[in-house]
């Protein structure tokens, strides 16, 4: 375990990065800790502790606005906003659960600068956009340890190039978030979710691009296969189905239920899951549930192009021996491997043809170190990729080598 | 330099390179065969500005390439030797995003006008950056889908343009912005390197560059293929149009529709001025005794809008509208529209000339700014008329002057400048959808200091380490690449503190 230097405030951290760069010293940045397992393992020689960065410094829920500090707590601020009748609209993962005792966590879902340094966004992805859609503004500290701003408090902002969007996702490689600024939407007062048996992954494609590509406003539409399925909530013993939601006021979801059965007829009768079983369904899709306790089998997430997703997933889980499921239409994999071993050039070979990337969200340490944990880039995006660092942080202090070697 | 307006102050030409014209125009000639270099004055006349026409320059030679391999080239080439690059779309951005320099190469996009791909199973079309923002949707209207962000400029404005404006529309308030509808694109550096940003997939796998690129307004790289997010049409689409007696009662209406979990698929808000204006232009049946008039369009499943707009009609009630009209046909609800999409060309007629600003602000703000705008319009001694995507806060101020009135057009920027200044001093920022250009360059210190600037220009520097790409836009200062790598700030001081600005 290295130093750890806690900061209270901005001055605070601009300091301890400022005295880490004037040293040749590396900081890990660390809110809760909750995701320190994603990413290449990190070996940094200081601990940059922002736990006591915390509060929520503006929430106006009529102008759909939220600023907080980077260690603020995640509950506190989804507490704070149902309270409000709104929500983080990204429906941003827990990793928590799936990391488990290989992330050394506790029982903490994290803090806001966490969530927004991983970019991992939930099932309503598909209808409302990322973590990265709903950043409007950030104060950050650099990597020469300069406090500055980008973006605002406003939705509709060109002033500048929009580098509150580039930090979601950057895992901390790029700036030291100080408070982030939200978009927040309201949240819906009802859900319901339809679940549809399919005789294949690609009767699954298809009847997702169907419910996608129609005016039924889906915000939730995953590919759970048999044995993986009957692992979440409403539906054991399964075989397997897609599951399609449906959110808004009683009206809409009502006209809309029809309009999806009619939607789904040439792939079967659909049976309803009410709200609060629709609730639990999509939550544990959005933690991953069906992977969650055990052990530090490897997961992989890969992102690909939706209509390719369920029959990619279906091979890759036969070919390796291990299980997978869809989010997002069919666009995000949830692949369970049976053992530590990742097989990355095996994943990533067979995602090639169809585009997108694979992250390796849990593996052991020692697999983390071996196999590239982020989509390997090629030599003109990965030398774009490192000057683009070095733009932030010319020193390599801050989370170096957390998403790519060297940079 | 000749022909842009006083006051605004560009880089320096480059001597060198204006001596080397005629080598540069065969070099370019050799990379673009045909007619795809145009270096007659005459024939390069219409590249000489943008939509913000009080800014005009002729450019060293317009190139006008039709494959990603001769734009790569062509960058690559003025990379070499060291030439400004300016990129050009259907030039119809309002900051002069695509105002020419004399020492710059214009490369205009406007022969990259295809569709690639229409892949509607996996809801996304792949394009050429050429193509219009309506050419899209009009190319998918037969399968039911469209292309959601919808600038007001969408027959005529290219999805290049828009991706590196980052521009909105009318419906932004509920489907996103360009960035939120982007998903890939190819990019030339200005090295010729080809990078992929994105496909057909979500989100990045890296670093999300993608997302620096939208609104980068030309300064980071040349995108040659846009992959674009496609939406089903919503089933019906119904709009509300509201008269109120105060711009306070109007305001207060758009917070509480929100605040009840209303998102509606866009509100609008005119002024008194602007209403009048469009009303005696399109004759759409505007209530003219009101300070303020709502649109309010919602749209989903007819159960949907119909429960909605009962609960927007409760709500305007109560915020004590004196008017209230539901559409009822499809006819009535584009004539609501049509009155708010004609608001700029009416505008027009009252006035030989007028700007157009393109200011955020908090949306309660509103009252206070309004307020504060006829202050200054009478400071000024020129009327403005406002047209206000209320939804977001997007306020579009319409300045009229007379260009041939001495000392007018100088107002009303300064007008303008005031106004931006507002924006930011109540929590808003100096442009929501125009782009900062050359037009709102010299505000940025408003907003950012010059460590916000300084980490910008960084940024850029990691795309474009000669600063050649559309240089003169956006900040304030030019800088050397190489000072920034030297740039420390110590007790609160830069150590150029005297830096020249243009």
């Amino acid at each position: 375990m290295s130093d750890i230097i806690a900061a209270r405030d901005e001055a605070e951290v601009a300091d301890a990065v400022r005295t880490a760069l004037s040293a040749g010293k590396t900081l890990e940045i660390r809110g809760h800790g909750s995701k320190r397992a994603v990413g290449r393992p990190s070996q940094t020689d200081l601990t940059l502790d922002l736990s006591a960065l915390t509060g929520v410094t503006l929430y106006e829920p009529e102008e759909l606005v939220l600023s907080a500090r980077a260690a603020t707590p995640r509950a506190d601020i989804e507490d704070m906003l149902a309270a409000s009748g709104q929500m983080l609209a990204f429906e941003p993962m827990d990793p928590a659960p799936l990391l488990g005792s290989a992330a050394g966590a506790g029982t903490t879902s994290g803090t806001l600068g966490g969530l927004f340094a991983v970019n991992l966004s939930g099932p309503r992805r598909i209808s409302h956009g990322a973590v990265r859609d709903h950043a409007l503004g950030i104060k950050a500290v650099s990597g020469r340890g300069e406090p500055f701003k980008s973006g605002g408090r406003v939705v509709k902002n060109v002033t500048g190039y929009d580098l509150p969007r580039l930090m979601a996702g950057a895992f901390g490689t790029l700036c030291v978030a100080t408070e982030i600024t939200l978009k927040v939407l309201p949240r819906p007062p009802m859900e319901e979710t339809l679940v549809a048996k399919v005789a294949s992954p690609e009767a699954a494609a298809a009847a997702l691009s169907a419910a996608m590509g129609s005016s039924c406003e889906v915000s939730g539409a995953a590919f759970l296969p048999e044995g993986v399925a009957g692992r979440l909530p409403g539906l054991s013993g399964s075989p397997a189905v897609v599951a399609l939601r449906l959110e808004g006021v009683a009206p809409s979801v009502s006209a809309r239920r029809t309009m999806l059965r009619a939607v789904l007829a040439p792939f079967g009768a659909a049976d309803v899951l009410e709200t609060d079983a629709s609730r639990a369904l999509w939550l544990g899709v959005r933690d991953v549930a069906p992977f969650c306790g055990l052990g530090e089998r490897a997961v992989w997430r890969i992102s690909t192009e939706p209509m390719a997703g369920p029959a990619l997933a279906a091979r890759l889980a036969a070919d390796l021996g291990g299980e997978a499921f869809c989010d997002w239409a069919g666009g995000l994999i949830w692949l369970c491997l049976p053992g530590e071993s990742a097989h990355g050039d095996a994943v990533r070979a067979a995602l090639a043809p169809h585009g997108g990337h694979a992250t390796l969200i849990r593996a052991t340490a020692a697999e983390r170190a071996r196999t590239p944990v982020f989509q390997p880039l090629d030599t003109a995006l990965a030398a774009l990729t490192k000057r683009v660092k070095e733009s932030f942080d010319p020193g390599l202090v801050l989370n170096p080598g957390r998403m790519h070697a060297g940079m | 330099m000749t022909g842009t307006a006083p006051g605004l102050r560009m880089p320096d030409a480059d001597a060198r390179v204006l001596a080397r014209r005629s080598d540069i125009i065969a070099d370019l000639k050799a990379i673009v065969p045909g007619e795809g270099v145009i270096a007659h004055e005459r024939e390069m006349r219409p590249y000489e500005s943008d939509a913000l026409t009080a800014y005009k320059q002729l450019p060293l030679v317009v190139v006008l390439p039709s494959t990603t391999a001769q734009v790569a080239a062509v960058l690559k080439y003025c990379h070499d030797n060291e030439i400004r690059v300016v990129p050009r779309g259907a030039g119809t951005s309002l900051s002069g995003g695509a105002l020419p320099l004399e020492d710059a190469v214009l490369l205009g996009l406007g022969k990259f006008n295809k569709i690639l791909e229409i892949d509607t199973p996996n809801r996304c079309a792949v394009v050429q950056p050429g193509v219009t923002n309506l050419g899209i949707s009009k190319a998918v209207d037969h399968l039911g889908f469209y292309y959601a962000p919808d600038p007001s400029s969408q027959i005529a404005c290219t999805i290049g343009g828009n991706v590196a404006e980052n521009s909105g529309g009318v419906h932004c308030l509920k489907y996103g912005l360009t960035t939120n509808n982007v998903l890939g694109a190819e990019l030339v550096l200005i090295t010729g390197e080809i990078v992929r940003l994105g496909g057909k997939h979500l989100d990045a796998g890296g670093l999300d560059l993608l997302s620096v690129v939208i609104g980068s307004e030309g300064l980071l790289g040349v995108v040659t293929e846009v992959t674009v997010r496609l939406l089903k049409k919503p089933d019906t689409a119904r709009a509300v149009l509201v008269g109120f007696p105060t711009s306070e009662d109007a305001g207060e209406c758009v917070a509480r529709i929100i605040a009840a979990g209303i998102i509606p698929a866009g509100i609008e808000m005119m002024d008194k001025d602007a209403i009048a204006a469009a009303e005696a232009f399109v004759n759409v049946g505007y209530p003219l005794d009101v300070e303020a008039l709502l649109i309010v369009e919602l749209d989903g499943p007819e159960a949907e809008c119909a429960h909605l707009l009962e609960e927007v009609t409760r709500i305007a009630q109560a915020c004590n509208s004196v008017t209230l009209r539901v559409s009822t046909s499809e006819a009535e609800r584009l004539g609501f529209w049509a009155g708010r999409k004609a608001a700029f060309p009416a505008v027009g007629r009252l006035s030989p000339d007028y700007l157009c600003m393109d200011g955020t602000i908090p949306r309660r703000q509103l009252p206070f700014v309004l307020a504060r705008m006829r202050e200054l319009g009478a400071k000024y001694g020129l009327r403005c008329a406002n047209v206000f995507h209320a939804g977001d806060g997007n306020l579009h101020p319409l300045i009229l002057y007379d260009a041939n009135a001495p000392g007018e057009l100088h107002a009303a920027e300064s007008f303008g400048a005031d106004i931006l200044r507002l924006c930011v001093e109540v929590g808003g920022v100096l442009t929501g959808e125009h782009g900062v250009g050359v037009e709102k360059r010299d505000l940025m210190d408003t907003m950012f200091n010059e460590v916000d600037l300084a980490q910008q220009q960084r940024m850029k520097c990691a795309f474009d380490d000669k600063s050649l790409l559309n240089p003169g836009k956006v900040f304030p200062t030019l800088h050397r690449c190489a000072e920034f790598g030297r740039m420390h700030v110590s007790g609160g001081a830069l150590p150029f503190p005297d830096l020249p600005r243009f």
